[in-house]
């Protein structure tokens, strides 16, 4: 029998047959092991963060008790804990990821922990926000290359259209007042609303941060248009340098918080702190009115009460994530030069990257002609032959074909040298073929 | 400047429709009520004349179980295998969820109902709690404009959980007490006409059983007479069994899945389970709550659905052990039962002392009374002014009837598991005084 289902439910918005999540599936069947399956498939599409978990092991370790089941009197905290449902979340928590927060920017913002609106995680961050800035119709601006989940987490449920603002490698991919009003025009002729731009910054999944200039002109344009600005700071702790990042909430301290309230940022844990299972993003919003709508509306997406009181105690030991903060920095640089310099070695160049957990690689030499059913032609390849799941270029709308995000942070280094070695292989075969 | 403090003139940006609306439903009468308790909440020491929270649904008459399972078990429960099950867990992100945790549940679901229907973990579909299920379920089954039709008096909450940014409309089915607020087959085509007449398509209908906020369990009849109405009109059942562990006898809950096993139903892709672990358990903080459906396609779209809303792998581990933990579960459900019904006998037994009788319940974690009788006039005015009194004079938060879209007045909703013994007894005794001077009052009169 058929009983029918709406609309949302039988769409495709869901994302789920795009190559993004073919080549997951691929690796799901096959996937790599060190001893057991070393010539299975390695996943370098996955972009999680596992080259500094032993500092967060090691504080487990030594504060199991507390951050575990709560001080003293156990008990009675335990049990406070689990009943606390209430959507403003846990005070210590807010408290916790503010800070963070300040500290992953420097100290050269602050954040107020009554803007803090928890969420599990950023998916349902985005989600949230586009609920509350657009109408179902409604238009909201990105930057492309962009993370293929936001096709899902912006479109499916909200009925919202997502608007590319098409982005080049002839000037390193960078957003220009050009670029967004030639987006803005082509939503209008479509007869779309234009509601907001929302940036990735740094950027996934180029690895780049987004300069200063470059953040100001999309202010501007914003204030311009009467628009909001969203962005997404997830990877903010990855940037490899610290002063190389600059947060949206550094050009609205420039400017005095003028215009603020059309400002939005979303962060979460997974990326920075490699807790991606733990479900904890969050909204800071210059805006009243959406921090208290979107706290209404997470109640849909609360963040368990017992991770939050982990969580809180972890983040609020300066000692802790001071060290953290910059050890990892440090690794993830390290990783990146292998991989990067590893390319290199065989030819393969990739962008300039100085944040994140990959890097933005060019493989349009090895093109047999510049379109996108090449790419894929390539990407099969990849996957199939050299058994490396990475993400084509055309699953992130990029407009140029032949670049793919190659994730380096979420394997051993010896994975990563394995890896290198197949492409070696690869492009040497290829050569020799031809 | 501080930015604590942003000098917030009427910003020129605009919002959506669906955020300036007003059905997160936080200005009906059931929140007013929290916030005079927040404002001046009881503290059997600190504040002894404070408002007491009898308008919360929370189960805290048996922390103590868990809390011993806790401290026997803390290694396992709350690490696994120290540091590489912990780097492991943190990574899980998969939104089939832990198969160690739905096995849990289903067989935690199972134990419920007296082993007497078997639950499949793949068909198990994790939200952060109900609230997030009830949404989703609705997301899949209905467009914006089309109906659910929800018996009333219903849990508040629906009004924001099935609505708000679905965009779908909520019909009633009224009951009424005199027949005991059942769920008769004219009131479901009634519910239907009148979605009919509004132009509404109705996509189906959703049930609370054990009912909030009447806290009876549904007979086997109506179950029935219910299945047989959406069959007949071809739309969904979505069944929230939220507090079928909390009945207070085994034998008296039957949920939807053994009314399906009885009839060997044949169109079980319409049927939609909703649990969670927030009441029975009292674990509201952790967010665990869970769609079962016999749809293969909702499933696999809930399961997609559910990224938005997924339960904290944390969270997971710790209940996959205790869950899974036979001689827990086992003493779990049956002394929650034993004190839940203690408990209620308790709150009857002194409603009645000050002459207020309430609706037979069997189940649930509060009891639906009548102050009908004690209204000036059977209005929806009456009902909100005495609840006022009772809010402001004698110092109770509880839940009038029409916050509910009961239709008829005077019925109100009374939480009694989220307090202690002795604090349940000074409630007890203000209404009895409360009582007593009306009635004084009333007398004077004459």
């Amino acid at each position: 029998m058929e009983i029918e289902l709406s609309k949302v439910a039988v769409s495709s918005a869901h994302g789920e047959d795009s190559p993004y999540f073919a080549g997951w599936k691929a690796y799901d069947e096959n996937p790599y092991d060190e001893v057991h399956n070393p010539s299975g498939i390695i996943q370098m599409g996955l972009a999680e963060n596992q080259v500094s978990f032993d500092m967060v092991e090691e504080y487990l370790e030594e504060h199991s008790e507390q951050a575990l089941l709560g001080k003293k009197n156990k008990r009675s905290s335990f049990r406070e804990n689990a009943l606390f449902q209430d959507y403003h979340g846990l005070l210590s928590f807010r408290k916790a990821m503010a800070s963070f927060m300040e500290q992953i920017r420097g100290g050269k913002a602050k954040f107020n922990p009554e803007r803090i609106v928890l969420t599990a995680g950023v998916t349902a961050a985005n989600e949230l926000l586009t609920f509350i800035l657009t109408n179902p119709g409604d238009a909201l601006l990105v930057p492309t290359p962009y993370y293929p989940g936001l096709d899902r987490d912006l479109r499916w449920r909200t009925g919202a259209k997502i608007i590319p603002i098409h982005c080049e490698s002839s000037n390193g991919y960078q957003v220009t007042p050009k670029t967004m009003e030639v987006a803005y025009q082509n939503a209008q002729s479509m007869n779309m609303k234009v509601r907001g731009v929302l940036i990735t910054n740094p950027s996934n999944p180029l690895g780049v941060t987004i300069p200063r200039s470059t953040l100001e002109e999309i202010f501007n344009f914003v204030i311009q248009k009467n628009i909001h600005l969203v962005s997404d700071e997830i990877y903010s702790g990855s940037v490899f340098s610290s002063s190389d990042f600059v947060s949206i909430a550094e050009i609205l301290v420039s400017k005095n918080y003028k215009e603020a309230e059309r400002v939005h940022i979303v962060y979460s844990l997974s990326k920075d702190l490699g807790l991606p299972g733990f479900r904890v993003g969050t909204i800071y919003s210059y805006n009243d009115k959406v921090v208290t709508i979107a706290r209404r509306m997470s109640s849909f997406s609360l963040i368990s009460s017992q991770t939050q009181h982990l969580l809180a105690c972890m983040l609020l030991d300066e000692n802790f994530t001071e060290k953290y903060i910059r050890v990892n920095r440090e690794r993830l640089l390290k990783r990146q030069q292998l991989m990067v310099n590893g390319l290199r070695e065989y030819g393969i160049e990739c962008l300039e990257g100085n944040a994140c957990l990959f890097s933005w690689m060019n493989l349009s030499p090895f093109l047999e002609e510049p379109t996108m059913e090449s790419e894929l032609v390539l990407w099969n390849s990849i996957v199939n032959e050299v058994k490396l799941n990475i993400s084509p270029g055309s699953s992130c709308h990029c407009v140029e074909p032949g670049w793919f995000r190659i994730c380096f942070a979420n394997m051993s280094e010896k994975t990563l040298e394995v890896a290198l070695e197949r492409i070696g292989d690869f492009i040497l075969k290829r050569r020799a073929n031809k | 400047m501080d930015i604590l403090e942003l000098d917030q003139v009427e910003p020129v940006v605009e919002l959506s429709r669906i955020a300036v609306s007003s059905s997160h439903g936080e200005d009906s009468p059931y929140f007013a009520g929290w916030k005079a308790y927040d404002e001046n909440p009881y503290d059997q020491f600190l504040n002894p004349s404070g408002v007491i929270q009898m308008g919360l649904a929370e189960n805290q008459v048996s922390f103590d179980l868990v809390e011993d399972y806790l401290e026997k078990n803390s290694d396992t429960a709350l690490f696994g295998n120290k540091a590489s099950g912990f780097r492991e867990n943190a990574l899980f992100q998969d939104y089939h969820g832990l198969l160690s945790f739905r096995k849990a549940m289903a067989t935690f679901m199972q134990q419920i109902r007296g082993g007497r229907v078997e639950f499949d973990p793949a068909r198990i579909v994790l939200t952060a709690g109900a609230t997030a299920a009830n949404e989703l379920l609705t997301f899949i089954l209905a467009n914006p404009g089309d109906a659910l039709l929800v018996p009333t008096p219903y849990y508040p909450g629906f009004d924001r959980d099935l609505r708000w940014r679905t965009g779908i409309n909520i019909v009633p089915i009224k009951t009424d007490s005199s027949n005991n607020f059942t769920i008769t087959p004219e009131a479901l085509q009634s519910a239907y006409d009148s979605a009919a007449a509004s132009n509404f398509t109705v996509r189906g209908v959703l049930i609370t059983n054990p009912s909030n906020p009447l806290g009876v369990a549904i007979e086997k009849t109506v179950l029935n007479e219910i299945l047989d109405f959406v069959t007949k009109k071809n739309i969904h059942l979505i069944s929230d069994e939220i507090y079928s562990g909390s009945v207070f006898s085994s034998s008296e809950f039957i949920s939807v899945a053994e009314i399906l096993k009885e009839r060997n139903y044949k169109e079980k892709e319409r049927v939609h389970i909703v649990y969670s672990l927030s009441k029975d358990l009292g674990l509201p903080g952790f967010r665990v709550g869970t769609i079962y459906s016999y749809n293969d396609k909702v499933v696999t779209t809930a399961r997609r659905m559910s990224s938005f809303t997924l339960i904290s792998s944390q969270t997971q581990h710790l209940l996959a052990c205790m869950l899974s933990d036979k001689e827990f579960t086992e003493n779990y459900i049956k002394t929650n039962r034993d004190r839940l019904r203690k408990r209620y006998d308790m709150i009857i037994d002194g409603l009645r002392k000050a002459g207020i009788e309430c609706l037979e319940g069997n189940a649930g974690l509060f009891c639906w009374m009548n102050l009908g009788p004690y209204l000036n006039e059977p209005t929806k005015e009456c009902e909100l002014e005495i609840w006022k009194s009772i809010v402001s004079e004698v110092k109770l938060n509880i839940s009038p009837g029409s916050s509910c879209h009961c239709s008829e007045p005077g019925w109100f909703r009374v939480c009694f598991a989220n307090m202690t013994e002795n604090t349940l007894e000074v409630a007890l005794k203000r209404i009895c005084d409360f009582m007593a001077k009306r009635v004084k009052k009333h007398n004077n009169h004459y």
